[in-house]
């Protein structure tokens, strides 16, 4: 069993546990999704080949070309380079086991760190967070589907009062997901409607209450602001609230990922990632860069618009796609 | 993270220094910098790479002469070879022969269509033009009940149908613009993935019906490397007549705009800056260049300065200090080419590094005014001397500028530290950017 493997099984059995709070199935099904292009060429490519140059020069084109970041990418190959010194083997896929080893290992590391919390508190409250259109409205509305299929009473709140029809967009999510929700008027204090939803959790005694909050850029210090405000306000009631803040992230963005996260974490206790969008051809890998610099693990990735595009995040799954064939660039028009 | 290419290549050129011509040889580290920071900039690698063939092509070769760095010269030769690929600053829609116009708004997910389509309408509402939004977008939880929000904050129609596919709802949005005589057809699509042949599929039919003049693709400015497979998808399928670049009042560097342009080859139409509904502007080449570049606008700043100094004065001025003879006469001459040169926060902010320090700083243009008036309180004597100003002098002056002994006391201070500071920046020591810190005073940390 090569290393590889034995990372596979170790994540699989955290899977598991995962799973367990999830539905397992549609997992899978997601996860078959992600893969779908997958791995064939870069095996191929890499099978039998001898850590030179000339492939070190490939590997790199495609990291880069999946959004990992030229920082992240030379330290990937520098470890890369390390591990391959210390093998020695004549296994044909040693060098293809090597780098995504070497990437799922940074991401479990965060992973593993910062999992599992065991029971959950009641009311468990989790606020979502990120720039303009990544898909926070549509995630919540996946998580609150999530949650109530495993039996769990939700409740989800529409912090964002400024965007145009924000309200109708989340009303018909919770409707989809048959949860609870509570709005206000457009243009109230959103910090105003995050206590309402709690208190009302409380009051109804549910077990999950999230809070959708309005797209901001990270750049707009008194939006900014508004998200601390928020976080404040749900400890008047609930001391420990928010238990957990997951910035989304849309897999298409590019190296501006990093910024975001930073900033957001000086608002907002982030404890994790949710990355959007993965059913496209973009592979989200800035993440690798994110996950690392603020330990900050990825929890979820968002396959679809449907309600049941939403999956627990699976480090192997996502190292593979990080590699799957994208088109090559055609010649210049000009 | 981000720091300016000057202040990269800075460290690279080394090598530079003191050579006559750029050669394959010498200038290898400082392309290496250019390649990081377009990438960093999201800058398609396909794109860098040819970009970096490029530069390189028009860089070997050059004399380096006169009072040129190195550095600054190749970011000259960057930046003049992104502009020129970024093209006319030429952002007109296409009219149709007889109205209405038809404009179809299409991108990924999320990227800000329904957002643009409302923006564009009120532009041309304010051209005095009868837009019609056009709701074509069925799947998205709210799309319509969104666009009819924006549309009615601007006093612009809304077609909808309620039930029908969007390439019926497009078609009969053609009639009803003709029955009430509107100018222009604004039609807002759904976002769909490239990958996804059903919806690409649907746009396609809907073309066909509409025959529009325009096909408006909208990117998000913060679009990594996917940018180049989705715009050119959707070039491929739905014919992209221009760009709209969104977001870009984040922060993000907006490479994106190099590759599309580079490898569709469609002109930007459009950046929209904002969710409010006035945040549209047209787009400016040399503007996206700089900000790809992450350098503030170095270039006319060079370009202003060089106007502006009289080469033989400036070059009087470098051998003063040199000399150690910086005196406050030529201090008042220098504030007073600032000033000539426009407002000192505009051009403090054209330096490489000082966008960012600048967001928390505030100028007050009047303390130089203050300074002004203490020098100018100075005899000829004083102001060439500094040293002789002693106690019953510094009050003198205080007095008949109107400041205080304390003001006059920091001028001072503030001018011995200067002149240091010049005499570090001729010897090398110090760089260029960090020339800002020596003037003190004017401004207040916020
Ligand atoms: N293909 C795909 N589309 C997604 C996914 N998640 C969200 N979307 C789409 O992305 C668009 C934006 O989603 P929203 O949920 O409104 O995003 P948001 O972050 O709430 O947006 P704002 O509140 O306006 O900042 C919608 O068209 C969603 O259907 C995903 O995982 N895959
Ligand atoms: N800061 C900023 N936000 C913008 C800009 N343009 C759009 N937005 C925001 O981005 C989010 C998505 O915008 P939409 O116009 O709904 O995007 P869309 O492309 O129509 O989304 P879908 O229809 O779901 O594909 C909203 O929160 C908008 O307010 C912009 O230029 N700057
Ligand atoms: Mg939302
Ligand atoms: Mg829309």
């Amino acid at each position: 069993m090569g290393f590889f493997d034995s990372l596979k099984a170790k994540v699989q059995a955290v899977a598991q546990k995962v799973g367990d709070t999830l539905s397992f199935d549609r997992l899978k099904e997601g996860l078959a999704k992600t893969r779908s292009a997958v791995f064939g060429r870069l095996a191929s490519l890499v099978r039998g080949r001898t850590l030179d140059d000339a492939l070190l020069a490939e590997l790199e084109e495609a990291l880069l070309l999946a959004d990992v970041g030229v920082r992240t990418t030379d330290r990937i190959l520098e470890g890369l380079r390390q591990r391959w010194r210390r093998s020695n083997t004549d296994d044909p896929d040693a060098v293809l086991d090597a780098i995504k080893a070497e990437i799922a290992e940074r991401l479990l590391a965060v992973g593993e760190r910062s999992s599992q919390k065991g029971e959950l508190p009641k009311p468990y409250v989790v606020m979502i967070v990120g720039v303009n259109g990544v898909g926070k409205t549509t995630t919540v509305g996946k998580l609150a589907y999530n949650f109530q299929r495993e039996g769990k009473r939700v409740i989800i709140g529409a912090a964002d009062t400024f965007r145009a029809a924000a309200n109708e967009q989340l009303a018909t999510w919770a409707a989809r997901a048959g949860v609870e929700i509570v709005q206000q008027q457009r243009g109230a204090d959103p910090a105003a409607v995050a206590y309402d939803t709690l208190n009302a959790a409380i009051a109804r005694g549910m077990d999950v209450c999230l809070i959708d909050t309005a797209g901001r850029l990270h750049t707009k210090g008194g939006l900014m602001q508004e998200l601390e405000k928020i976080s404040r306000v749900l400890k008047k009631l609930v001391p420990d609230a928010p238990h957990d803040v997951w910035l989304v992230l849309d897999a298409t963005t590019g190296q501006n990922a990093i910024v975001q996260a930073r900033e957001f974490a000086k608002v907002a206790p982030l404890s994790g990632l949710i990355v959007t969008k993965l059913d496209g051809t973009a592979k989200g890998g800035v993440v690798l860069a994110i996950a690392e610099e603020f330990q900050l693990p990825v929890r979820y990735i968002g396959v679809g618009e449907r309600i049941d595009d939403l999956h627990p995040f699976d480090a192997i799954a996502f190292v593979e796609a990080l590699f799957a064939e994208q088109p090559s660039v055609p010649q210049s028009v000009e | 993270m981000f720091e300016s290419l000057q202040a990269r290549l800075e460290e690279a050129i080394k090598r530079l220094r003191g050579q006559a011509r750029i050669t394959e040889d010498n200038i290898a580290d400082a392309l290496a910098e250019v390649r990081r920071a377009l990438l960093d900039a999201d800058v398609h690698v396909e794109v860098v790479r040819r970009f970096i063939e490029d530069v390189k092509a028009k860089a070997i070769g050059t004399e380096v002469k006169g009072k040129v760095l190195p550095e600054q010269l190749i970011v000259k030769i960057i930046y003049d070879e992104l502009v020129s690929i970024m093209g006319t600053t030429k952002s007109e829609l296409i009219h149709a022969p007889a109205p209405p116009t038809v404009i179809m708004v299409v991108g990924l997910q999320g990227s800000g269509k329904t957002t643009f389509a409302a923006k564009l309408a009120a532009l041309l509402r304010k051209k005095g033009q009868q837009p019609l939004l056009v709701a074509a977008d069925v799947y998205r939880p709210a799309a319509i009940e969104q666009l009819k929000t924006l549309a009615s904050s601007i006093n612009v129609p809304v077609f909808s149908m309620d039930g029908a596919d969007p390439v019926n709802i497009a078609e009969e949005s053609l009639h009803y613009a003709k029955k009430f005589a509107r100018t222009h057809v604004i039609v807002d699509t759904a976002g769909r993935l490239a990958i996804d042949d059903t919806m690409m599929r649907e746009v396609e039919s809907i073309r066909e019906r509409i025959k529009p003049q325009e096909v408006l693709f909208v990117c998000d400015a913060m679009i990594g490397q996917d940018a180049v497979t989705t715009a050119r998808t959707f070039d491929e399928r739905v014919g992209v007549t221009g760009v709209v670049l969104s977001k870009l009042d984040g922060d993000a560097r907006g490479g994106a705009a190099l590759s599309i342009r580079l490898i569709v080859g469609k002109p930007i139409k459009f950046v929209s800056t904002g969710e409010k509904l006035e945040a549209l502007e047209t787009f400016h080449p040399d503007r996206i260049a700089s900000r790809i570049l992450g350098m503030g606008d170095i270039v006319s700043f060079v370009e202003r300065a060089q106007q502006e100094f009289d080469e033989a004065k400036a070059a009087e001025l470098e051998e003063k200090i040199r000399k150690r003879e910086f005196t406050f006469e030529d201090f008042l001459e220098q504030l007073r080419m600032l000033r000539k040169m426009g407002s000192i926060r505009e051009l403090l902010g054209m330096l490489p590094g000082m966008d960012k320090a600048l967001r928390n700083v505030e100028i007050d243009d009047r303390a130089f005014t203050k300074i002004e008036a203490m020098i100018l309180s100075m005899t000829p004597q004083e102001r060439r001397n500094p040293r002789i100003i002693n106690g019953s002098r510094r009050l003198r002056i205080a007095r008949g500028s109107g400041t205080t002994i304390q003001d006059v006391n920091r001028l001072l201070k503030q001018f011995e530290e200067m002149q240091k500071l010049m005499r570090a920046v001729t010897t090398g020591k110090v760089k260029l950017r960090n020339l800002p810190a020596m003037m003190g005073t004017p401004w207040k940390r916020s």
